[in-house]
């Protein structure tokens, strides 16, 4: 791979890691959402809707790794300093990550007096995992600025991420469950897209003006132009989810896929919105790709490693998907 | 405490409770493949019966792995940004590799391996447990040559102070990490054979006497009986490679403080290094020279030559006779039941005590062993490279506390937790009905018990 100028690796490696949150979010997101709305249900739905991401949940974290891995491999001084920056609201997010991950197998497995108390612990790992999430993000949008403000928009930014995977969640439910579970679901997204909609708004807010270098690569002359598909797309995808939400489900079930289509657009329009933004930092003004870059050797060697097994990596994903397709059913390891 | 203390406290407390895990399913994806096999060339239903039992212990297992590995790969940037800042170049991509060509491959097929029995052919199912074992086993090799590359680093230069590598054959087939790979494979092995055998005793004290039950017991112990004198084989070697490279660690384990021609083998005392002398010591004249340089009169170099990059000695003293006394123990057990089995197909109550007493046997060891290597590598990080005081990051003494606390309720919370559900699994295998009906919670119940016990056996 040596026509890859050395400039070009941060670069390359950069996308991967954008690539490996963004998938992050959309897949764990999902279960996130799926885990967040479980509270409250009849254990009937709660055993459905766990089905429902029982084959998937683990693989979808793993991209979690990937993308901490990437950002730990190819750009060690950003990893250090986000990750001590971040210190509680990481350990915070570990925590939940932690119960829930285990919850999801205790429950099929105590006593059934306790699964009770599983079904719970399930519910507030993915709480706690989302909020903190989307505080992380909010943090990393300021800039990792203390002041009330900051802390004020982190943490409503914590409250939007987190229902952006209930919305999105409650699409992958339409799309794998069926009878009232399902009208539920429609119920549910139709409220988190309205929410989603609010934040979405007010991070194209913040984010302008959080900094005069982010606000003149948004407002200045052509560019703006050419920028104007992302806020509109994404105004068009909402407003055709709502449409297609206030009519579901449709007959004999169909496009029942639709509205988790639409909210992947989303995601990926707002994810690249804000890595417009950011581009070329690594950490908001603070440093850029080529200052937090590893060395060069090190980093082909792991982009070689990217190239064969990420598209084999594609391939099993979308067998899995493909073996556990159409309405999920009871979990059983038979 | 300073951050320091604190950060390595919760270094070691995060990876001593994620490798229970690693230890346990590595082996035991193993064992379900073998069970998987001899069901295919039989037909016989009581390997499948066998399979299905442990396959949700392994699941449990694997999900605490994950969650717990997961804050692993975090914690290098929360508590050691000068590790990856100095030797990133090396670490990196050994971990971006374990990530791509491990993790994914065996959560994506742990799904299928799961849930996908009803929906895939039989085969591909073996083929998806297969598949994960390898992961597994993967994901072990890349780890343990990055932690061997620590003990024994190579195949790089120091360029501004950060490594850089000179050659990835040397880094990743460092002298210490065959040693080191093999160690791990068979205590991994090790430690899921006693817990199969442990496990399946129980269910035969409480009168579980299936066929399935009985091939488990023997599977267990068999194989326990197999890997240990490997393991003690290994074990000796890999002391006489850490000689060769870290003489200090040795020293360490063995008590000598003075060189010493013909050094004897301590085999208790209380080492105390403000005197630097050992007190109320027992010990086997010239066995230390023998077993290390194979000669009676070989010379041993003492722990006060290294100083003061030498690492605490009483640790590493205890920390290696615990394993070793664990291994010897381990020998006798496993020995003993196995030419019982062999000879009359069944055990004595006594002895199927032993082996419940002896489930979680692997996990001390390895454990200890894990604790003699890492403390040994002090006052290094990367051995000669770079100081554990230089890699820890500027958090506040107070955050680690705060978080060091959560940790540490939450792993003791979760592996209560595990053991216990452990056991309720057995004993839930071994009388479904009977439980289920003491429930008395109607339609959740009946389906938890089915979940249990795979609906059929
Ligand atoms: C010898 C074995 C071994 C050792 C020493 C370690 N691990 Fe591990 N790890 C495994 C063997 C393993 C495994 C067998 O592959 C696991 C355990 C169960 C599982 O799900 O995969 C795993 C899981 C696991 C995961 C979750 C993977 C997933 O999402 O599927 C991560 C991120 C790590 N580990 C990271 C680490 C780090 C950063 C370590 C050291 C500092 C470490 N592990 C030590
Ligand atoms: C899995 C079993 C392991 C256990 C039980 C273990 C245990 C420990 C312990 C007890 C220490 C503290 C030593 C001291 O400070 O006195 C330590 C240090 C350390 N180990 Fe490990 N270790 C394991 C594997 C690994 C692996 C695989 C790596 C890296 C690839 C690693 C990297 C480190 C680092 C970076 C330190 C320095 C921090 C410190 O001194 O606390 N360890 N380990
Ligand atoms: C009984 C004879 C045994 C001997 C002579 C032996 C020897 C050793 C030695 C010398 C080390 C230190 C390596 C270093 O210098 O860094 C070590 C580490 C270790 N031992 Fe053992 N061991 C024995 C039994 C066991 C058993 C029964 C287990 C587990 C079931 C075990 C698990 C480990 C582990 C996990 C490590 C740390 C990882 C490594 O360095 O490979 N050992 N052993």
């Amino acid at each position: 791979m040596n026509w890859i100028s050395d400039d070009m690796l941060p670069v390359i490696f950069l996308g991967l890691m954008g690539a490996a949150m963004l998938l992050y979010a959309i897949l764990d997101g999902y279960d996130l959402g799926i885990g967040m709305l479980m509270i409250g249900q009849p254990e009937q739905h709660r055993d459905r809707m766990i089905a429902a991401i029982g084959p998937f949940w683990d693989a979808n974290e793993t991209w979690l790794v990937l993308g901490v891995g990437v950002l730990l491999v190819a750009f060690p001084a950003a990893h250090g300093l986000v990750l001590t920056t971040l210190y509680l609201p990481v350990s915070l997010m570990l925590a939940g990550l932690i119960l829930r991950g285990v919850s999801f197998d205790f429950r099929a497995k105590v006593n059934a007096r306790h699964k009770r108390l599983w079904d719970g612990l399930f519910w507030f790992g993915s709480l706690l995992t989302s909020l903190m999430q989307g505080y992380m993000l909010g943090q990393y949008i300021v800039g990792f600025d203390n002041s009330p403000y900051a802390l004020l928009f982190s943490w409503v930014s914590a409250l939007c991420v987190s229902f952006a995977y209930v919305l999105i969640g409650a699409c992958w439910l339409i799309h794998k469950t069926s009878d009232d579970l399902q009208i539920k679901a429609v119920r549910w997204a139709s409220f988190g897209l309205v929410v989603t909609a609010v934040g979405l708004l007010l991070v194209s807010l913040t984010n302008p003006l959080a900094s005069t270098e982010i606000y003149n690569k948004w407002f200045s002359w052509p560019e703006t132009l050419l920028l104007l598909p992302l806020p509109l797309g994404t105004v068009a995808l909402l407003w055709l989810m709502r449409k297609h939400l206030q009519k579901m489900p449709y007959e004999n079930d169909r496009l029942n896929w639709m509205p988790f289509v639409l909210c992947i657009a989303v995601f990926v329009l707002a994810f690249t919105g804000l890595a417009y933004s950011f581009y070329p930092y690594i950490v908001p003004l603070q440093l850029t790709v080529w200052q937090a870059a590893s060395a060069p050797e090190s980093l082909r060697v792991v982009l070689i490693g990217c190239a064969v097994v990420l598209p084999a990596i594609f391939c099993y994903t979308a067998l899995s998907y493909w073996i556990f397709r159409g309405k999920s059913t009871a979990l059983s390891y038979m | 405490m300073d951050a320091l203390i604190l950060a390595r406290i919760q270094f070691a407390a995060n990876i001593s409770f994620h490798i229970l895990f690693p230890t346990i399913t590595i082996a035991l994806c193993w064992i379900l493949f073998f069970f998987k096999v001899r069901f295919h060339l039989t037909g016989e239903k009581s390997w499948m019966a066998a399979y299905q039992f442990w396959v949700k212990i392994f699941a449990l297992s694997f999900a605490l792995g994950v969650v717990s590995g997961i804050t692993m790969s975090f914690q290098f940037g929360t508590n050691w940004p000068g590790f990856m800042e100095t030797v990133g170049n090396v670490a990196g991509p050994l971990l971006a590799y374990e990530v791509l060509t491990a993790f994914f491959l065996e959560a994506t097929f742990l799904g299928v391996m799961l849930f996908g029995a009803s929906r895939v052919p039989p085969l591909i199912h073996t083929l998806s447990t297969l598949l994960v074992a390898i992961g597994t086993s993967m994901s072990a090799f890349w780890i343990i040559a990055l932690n061997s590359w620590m003990h024994t680093p190579q195949g790089f230069e120091m360029i501004d102070g950060v490594a850089h590598v000179t050659s990835w054959a040397e880094v990743i087939f460092n002298p210490s990490m065959p040693y080191r790979l093999t160690h791990m494979m068979v205590a991994s092995g090790l430690t899921a054979a006693f817990l199969v055998a442990g496990l399946s005793a129980y269910r035969v004290l409480r009168n579980d006497t299936s066929l399935g039950v009985r091939r488990s017991l023997k599977t267990g112990v068999y194989a326990a009986a197999i890997l240990i004198p490997l393991q003690i084989v290994i074990g000796d070697l890999h002391g006489l490679n850490t000689l060769e490279h870290q003489p200090a660690k040795i020293a360490a384990m063995e008590a000598i403080w003075e060189d010493e021609e013909g050094a004897p083998l301590v085999l208790f005392a209380i080492p105390d290094e403000d005197s630097s002398s050992n007190k109320y010591e027992v010990s086997v004249p010239k066995l230390a020279s023998l077993i290390l340089t194979h000669s009676l009169d070989g010379e041993l170099k003492g722990i006060n030559s290294f100083a003061p990059n030498s690492p605490p000695v009483a640790p590493l003293f205890y920390g290696f006779r615990i394993m070793v006394g664990t291994g010897l123990l381990m020998l006798a057990v496993a020995f003993f039941s196995a030419v019982k089995l062999y000879r009359q197909q069944r055990l004595p109550v006594w002895m199927l005590r032993v082996l419940v007493a002896m489930s979680f046997s692997g996990w001390v060891a390895t454990l200890a062993g894990w604790y003699v290597t890492e403390i040994g590598r002090q006052p290094w990080l990367v051995h000669g490279v770079l100081s554990t005081s230089e890699a820890v990051a500027q958090v506040p003494a107070s955050s680690v506390a705060g978080s060091l606390v959560m940790y540490l309720s939450l792993y003791a919370f979760l592996l209560i937790a595990y053991i216990t559900t452990l056991f309720y699994m057995a004993r839930v295998a071994a009388h479904p009905r009977t439980l289920a009906a003491n429930d008395m919670n109607g339609r959740s119940i009946a389906g938890n018990a089915d979940m249990l016990t795979g609906g059929a056996q």
